[in-house]
């Protein structure tokens, strides 16, 4: 990525300590990261590592034990709809259609600019012939494109994917990955994607930040200099895959 | 359901009216009225115009203590299993009135409101009013975080947040507990009647009793109470098939 461009999001010093029962745990340790604007950067680490919690906090739905988040120079003091948040295909709402989803966070719009917004995104997920389905008639890959599909109609300027294609079969997520970095390159938003799957992060990522045990620490930030689409056989993907793969191994001994 | 689903269920009550019009007509002593009878007192009760009179008293009684517990313990209910605080403040004494059967609340309901309309209304109140409290507690209380964070994530206020993401969300589950809880109003509103007011089924069957052992009346009363609370309950079901509500019951 050129270098020229600005930060959009900084993580200084963060930690986070939950408190349960008296007892104290730490889950984010000295976390120091920063994310230019429309990059692509994927938090790796195993489940239960803490990088649900980092998103969660970058997100505003939790506001660190200590330390600072700041986008676009400003400190994050709670949700924003310039900054959306994709829940796994959980976060659809069942009682709205596919159109009354999409069209969920655009009440502040005149009616015709929202429905045409609408009826694009529908059209950029592949949900023709769906806009007046409720998401239990959908499938779990057309639940989690209608979830996107959501999030990109408000055009913010951060997306937030905590495993989103988690829950998807192999093939489905093939192609939703491929989805997203279409979408990706298209609209060039900045991309914050957590995930556990090491293939995943070095196809889609322009770093890839790998995050240590818990208290998660940063372990390394890995550069996937390599331009899409990426050849997942080429030497240099192997190299970079090969490379990640034994630092989660230093970190977390497997 | 389609034609031939109905079949079964109408065959079966035949038979059984049949079985039990033979029982009638076979017994010594008069100690049950036979279908045809009951039929009979049923076409009195028509005739005298008191059928629609005391159906309409009964469902009058039903729609103004139902409601009014509606009104009040629904947003009760939300707003209390909203906030933790609340429900653990509220749940000793909703624990301790729940066991009181709202007949034990007659006297003190003919104490305060006298013989009449308002005392029956007030009982049925009652009945509804916990069921109801604790479905809307519960059905707030198990809102998925999910939805909420998604609502502020896109900038809900909490106006918004309440009328576009919580309202939805436990639609079903309140549908549910009033469905329920008309039930439970209306097997009140009989007992009720009984003791509290001059007319309505309730009435209809103590009366008939003591003015003279017209059982033909009391079993006419029991039918029609029967008739009335399934299509109360139909009317109830129907609203579980509206799609935007429908979802929780549809999926997993």
């Amino acid at each position: 990525m050129a270098p020229a461009l600005k930060t959009k999001l900084s993580v200084e010093n963060v930690s986070v300590t939950f408190k349960r029962d008296g007892k104290s745990t730490a889950v984010l340790e000295n976390i120091d990261l920063e994310v230019r604007e429309g990059e692509f950067v994927c938090l790796l680490g195993p489940s239960g590592c803490g990088k649900t919690t980092l998103l969660n906090a970058m997100a505003g739905f939790l506001s660190p034990t200590s330390g600072e988040i700041q986008v676009d120079g400003e400190v994050v003091r709670g949700p924003d709809p310039r900054r959306i948040f994709v829940f796994q295909e959980r976060g659809v709402f069942p009682w709205l259609t596919v159109e009354g989803n999409i069209g969920f966070g655009l009440f502040k719009l005149p009616r015709a600019e929202r429905e045409r917004r609408i009826a694009h995104y529908i059209k950029m997920v592949g949900l023709e012939g769906f806009e007046k389905a409720y998401p239990p008639e959908l499938s779990g890959g057309m639940k989690q494109r209608l979830e996107v599909a959501r999030a990109l109609a408000v055009n913010p300027d951060m997306l937030f994917l905590d495993e989103p294609f988690g829950a998807l079969d192999s093939i489905t997520r093939l192609v939703m990955r491929r989805e997203l970095l279409r979408i990706w390159e298209a609209e060039r938003k900045t991309i914050i994607f957590v995930t556990h799957d090491i293939d995943e992060a070095v196809q889609l990522a322009d770093r890839v930040v790998v995050m240590s045990a818990r208290p998660a620490t940063i372990q390394e930030i890995v550069d996937i200099d390599i331009s899409h689409p990426r050849d997942i056989s080429a030497a240099r993907y192997l190299e970079l895959r090969d490379g990640i793969f034994k630092q989660i191994g230093l970190a977390h001994h497997v | 359901m389609n034609r031939r689903a109905w079949i079964r269920p109408l065959l079966f009550i035949a038979v059984l009216l049949i079985l039990w019009e033979i029982a009638a007509r076979r017994q010594t002593a008069h100690l049950l009225p036979g279908p045809w009878e009951t039929a009979g007192g049923i076409a009195d009760l028509v005739r005298h115009g008191l059928l629609l009179k005391y159906v309409v008293a009964s469902l009058f009684r039903v729609t103004w203590g139902f409601l009014l517990a509606a009104v009040l313990a629904v947003p009760l209910g939300l707003t209390i299993g909203w906030y933790r605080r609340a429900e653990m403040a509220f749940n000793p004494i909703i624990q301790i009135l729940r066991p009181i059967s709202p007949l034990a609340w007659i006297p003190i309901a003919i104490l305060w409101f006298g013989v009449g309309d308002v005392a029956a209304i007030f009982l049925i109140f009652l009945g509804s009013f916990l069921p109801l409290l604790l479905t809307a507690i519960n059905a707030a209380r198990s809102v998925p975080a999910v939805y909420v964070n998604a609502g502020r994530n896109f900038g809900l206020g909490p106006a918004r947040l309440v009328y576009r993401v919580l309202y939805p969300a436990v639609v079903p589950q309140l549908i549910i507990g009033l469905r329920i809880t008309l039930g439970i109003a209306w097997l009140v509103v009989v007992a009720a009647e009984m003791i509290a007011v001059n007319s309505g089924l309730g009435f209809l069957i103590i009366d008939a009793r003591n003015a003279g052992n017209r059982y033909d009346l009391v079993v006419a009363g029991m039918v029609i109470i029967g008739v009335i609370g399934l299509l109360l309950d139909t009317g109830m079901r129907s609203l579980e098939k509206v799609k935007s509500f429908r979802w929780s019951y549809s999926e997993d």
